[in-house]
């Protein structure tokens, strides 16, 4: 009985947590060292944490924020932001440009920069969540119009190829803070659960988005602003990408407007989908997404690591999505579940025969 | 309400944009077509002298916007340093991306009555008619960086960059350090793309001669946070490697951050040999520094190449050194970073 309240409880959480462990597991089988993390020190003579969990931690950051902007995107409107990949370049584009005004890099100049880009970014958040909100059209329609030009809006804010910054600064926000051996990405990202967390427990916000995508009528009828919510995720959203783009153009110090996050909104969506939320909104389980974030950098650095042929990496990205996704369908789990109460209820009268 | 509020996130969005552009435009003279990627403007500044003009060549220049890459910037500075009136050219530019507008473009060269036209076409059929009329008026056409589908006996010459050139450049280069061995983590930009094959093909005969030994090989599709992932993957595997082959500047620099974060050195004199392309300035500088090996270019400058050729016809010679097709391959630069010196980077290094 206990059992089956766990179970029924944690449904939702099931399909990223078994892609996870199953990954787990064939990495150990593969491989037994593959998750050691050891300390080296760097070419600063810094120690940091270095192996694959650390590799996957790291380079999961950005995806997991912009999967946590995209699960409040599509549990309130029920569709989502495809343009998170370009709006990440003009926030990354716009942090570069303000560190490229002043002379050198100081902290103060670094700060400005995040709170411009921010800014923009959640401009931009707001242009896509007026689409959808207050005109009614599709998300996938709406933010397609940014997906389409984000990177060429990128493009004129710096102009040139490859506009680089480089001061330790950078270096300690995409890299690590010397003397913290755990690389900052990570420390950002858990900052940003945190700020989530306080922001579900503390505010009702998470209740409001919930019921705007269920039953927008019913939810009107209660008080609760439909506009204002869906505006406001997306908002969120558009903070999201202002962060993973800093992340992004941090890490080397480069900004290349044409492949910096390119095509991380379908993983961004993958990885909402792959934590259980439904992509028509409603419910969302925000951990879900997280974990579905992480189980899909893994895949990617399990692929590297096996050596697979640069040819094949997508098709096998593309198997293993696919179970993960058939296992997660409704028609799947209502069979397994029958499947389960079957094996169970033969159990009980198995036992109950021996007892008679 | 609502309307209202709508109103006012359009017109800030309009600001938004409004005040990104302004500053972008006035702070990027290095890039003319930055603000007009379809320019349909000739450059004036090339015609000014017009008393002057008698003893010219009249040149019609039709080529891809600059905007288009670092490449075509370069590119394009190239013939507009080269086709000067100091140097004897009356010349007129056009830039299109649509091969449509490059074809119109063309015809009113020829009915402008220029002695030579130069074309780098956007796409590579629909350009018989055109030189065929070109021919007719008596004007020399020269193709350059990319070639056009049509009889090799309607243009001069055609001055192209051979990719497959550029890997063996950079090939031999790296044998030519003779390392006692070579394991190489090889990280391959788009698959398909013409610079991805060229770069591609000289290592992949190394690696099945055995010569060198793969490492790692995989794509990284010109991503350079892609790049570091794959390096690290190879460093957290803890096989052995002395040599990284990044098929564009910028994953090179992501394969260095990796290194950089595991302690390990690279550059001249030390444990790992980096290779990048493209020849980016602040890629240059990184060789300069020490910190990279090798940085290999798929030539941007043919205007020169050409301008030999049109005075060699001027003055009733033969263009001679060319193949069955009427090409001739542009010399594919490789700079070492025992030898790269600062002028170099002003020369060839392309960007800021």
């Amino acid at each position: 009985m206990n059992k089956k309240k766990l179970f029924a409880f944690n449904s939702q959480l099931l399909i990223p947590v078994i892609a996870i462990v199953i990954l787990v597991i064939f990495n150990l089988f593969r491989d037994p060292s593959f998750f050691s993390v050891s300390i080296a020190s760097n070419n600063n003579g810094d120690p940091v944490l270095q192996g694959n969990l650390i590799s996957i931690l790291n380079g999961a950051s950005e995806l997991v924020i912009l999967a946590m902007g995209m699960t409040l995107v599509t549990a309130a409107c029920g569709g989502q932001d495809i343009s998170v990949g370009a709006l990440s370049a003009i926030a990354g584009s716009v942090f570069v440009k303000v560190l490229k005004s002043g002379g050198s890099i100081s902290p103060g100049l670094v700060i400005g920069g995040f709170l411009c880009c921010c800014i923009v970014a959640m401009i931009f958040g707001a242009f896509n969540g007026t689409l959808v909100s207050v005109f009614g059209i599709q998300p996938m329609i709406a933010t397609l119009i940014l997906f389409t030009c984000g990177r060429s809006i990128a493009y004129w804010i710096n102009g040139g190829a490859t506009p680089t910054v480089t001061s330790p600064v950078i270096t300690a926000i995409g890299g690590f803070i010397p003397g913290i051996p755990v690389p900052t990405p990570i420390l950002i990202v858990i900052l940003a659960a945190c700020l989530f967390a306080l922001l579900f427990r503390f505010t009702t916000l998470g209740l409001y988005i919930q019921s705007v995508g269920i039953n927008q009528a019913a939810s009107r009828l209660n008080g609760i602003h439909n506009v204002g919510i869906k505006l406001l995720s997306f908002i969120i959203l558009g903070a999201c990408c202002a962060v993973s783009g800093v992340i992004g153009v941090s890490r080397l110090g480069l900004i290349n407007h044409e492949t910096l996050l390119l095509n991380i909104e379908m993983d961004a969506i993958l990885a909402v989908a792959i934590g259980g939320n439904s992509l028509g909104g409603g419910r969302f389980n925000m951990i879900g997404s997280v974990i579905g974030a992480y189980a899909i950098q893994m895949l990617t650095i399990t692929l590297y690591a096996m050596k697979v042929p640069s040819t094949d990496v997508k098709a096998y990205k593309a198997v293993v999505i696919i179970l993960l996704v058939v296992i997660g369908s409704p028609v799947v789990k209502e069979a397994a579940g029958r499947f389960w109460k079957k094996i169970s209820e033969k159990g009980t009268a198995g036992t109950g025969k021996e007892a008679a | 309400m609502k309307k209202i509020l709508a109103l006012v996130m359009t017109a800030c969005i309009v600001m938004g944009l409004a005040g990104c552009a302004v500053p972008a435009a006035s702070s990027a003279p290095a890039a003319p077509a930055a603000e007009a990627p379809a320019a349909a403007e000739e450059e004036p500044a090339a015609e000014a002298p017009a008393p002057a003009a008698e003893g010219l060549i009249k040149v019609g220049v039709v080529n891809n916007p600059p905007s288009e890459s670092g490449y075509r910037e370069a590119n394009v500075n190239d013939f507009i340093s080269v086709f000067t009136p100091e140097n004897g050219y009356d010349a007129k530019f056009y830039y299109s991306i649509k091969n449509d507008e490059q074809l119109s473009a063309a015809r009113q060269f020829i009915t402008d009555g220029v002695d030579y036209l130069l074309i780098s076409a956007a796409e590579t059929t629909g350009w018989d008619a055109v030189l065929k009329d070109a021919q007719d008026a008596g004007i020399g056409v020269f193709l350059f960086d990319r070639m056009i589908d049509c009889d090799p006996s309607l243009f001069e010459a055609a001055v192209v960059s051979d990719m497959a050139q550029e890997g063996e450049t950079a090939v031999s280069w790296l044998l030519s350090l003779d390392l006692p061995e070579y394991n190489v983590i090889h990280i391959q930009g788009a698959m398909g793309s013409d610079a991805q094959l060229g770069r591609t093909g000289a290592l992949d005969e190394q690696f099945e001669s055995g010569k060198m030994n793969k490492v790692v090989q995989q794509t990284a599709t010109w991503d350079e946070a892609e790049a570091k992932k794959i390096v690290e993957s190879v460093i957290n595997s803890k096989e052995p490697f002395n040599v990284i082959y990044a098929e564009n500047d910028g994953m090179a620099k992501g394969a260095v951050a990796a290194l950089d974060e595991a302690g390990i050195t690279h550059g001249v004199d030390k444990d790992v040999v980096v290779m990048g392309f493209d020849c980016n300035k602040w890629a240059l500088r990184e060789l300069l520094a020490g910190n990279w090996n090798y940085d290999g270019q798929c030539s941007p400058f043919q205007a020169q190449v050409i301008s030999d050729m049109i005075q060699t016809l001027q003055s009733g010679g033969a263009i001679e050194g060319l193949n069955d097709a009427k090409q001739i391959i542009s010399v594919e630069k490789g700079f070492d970073a025992r030898e790269i010196t600062e002028e170099d980077i002003a020369t060839y290094g392309l960007g800021e």
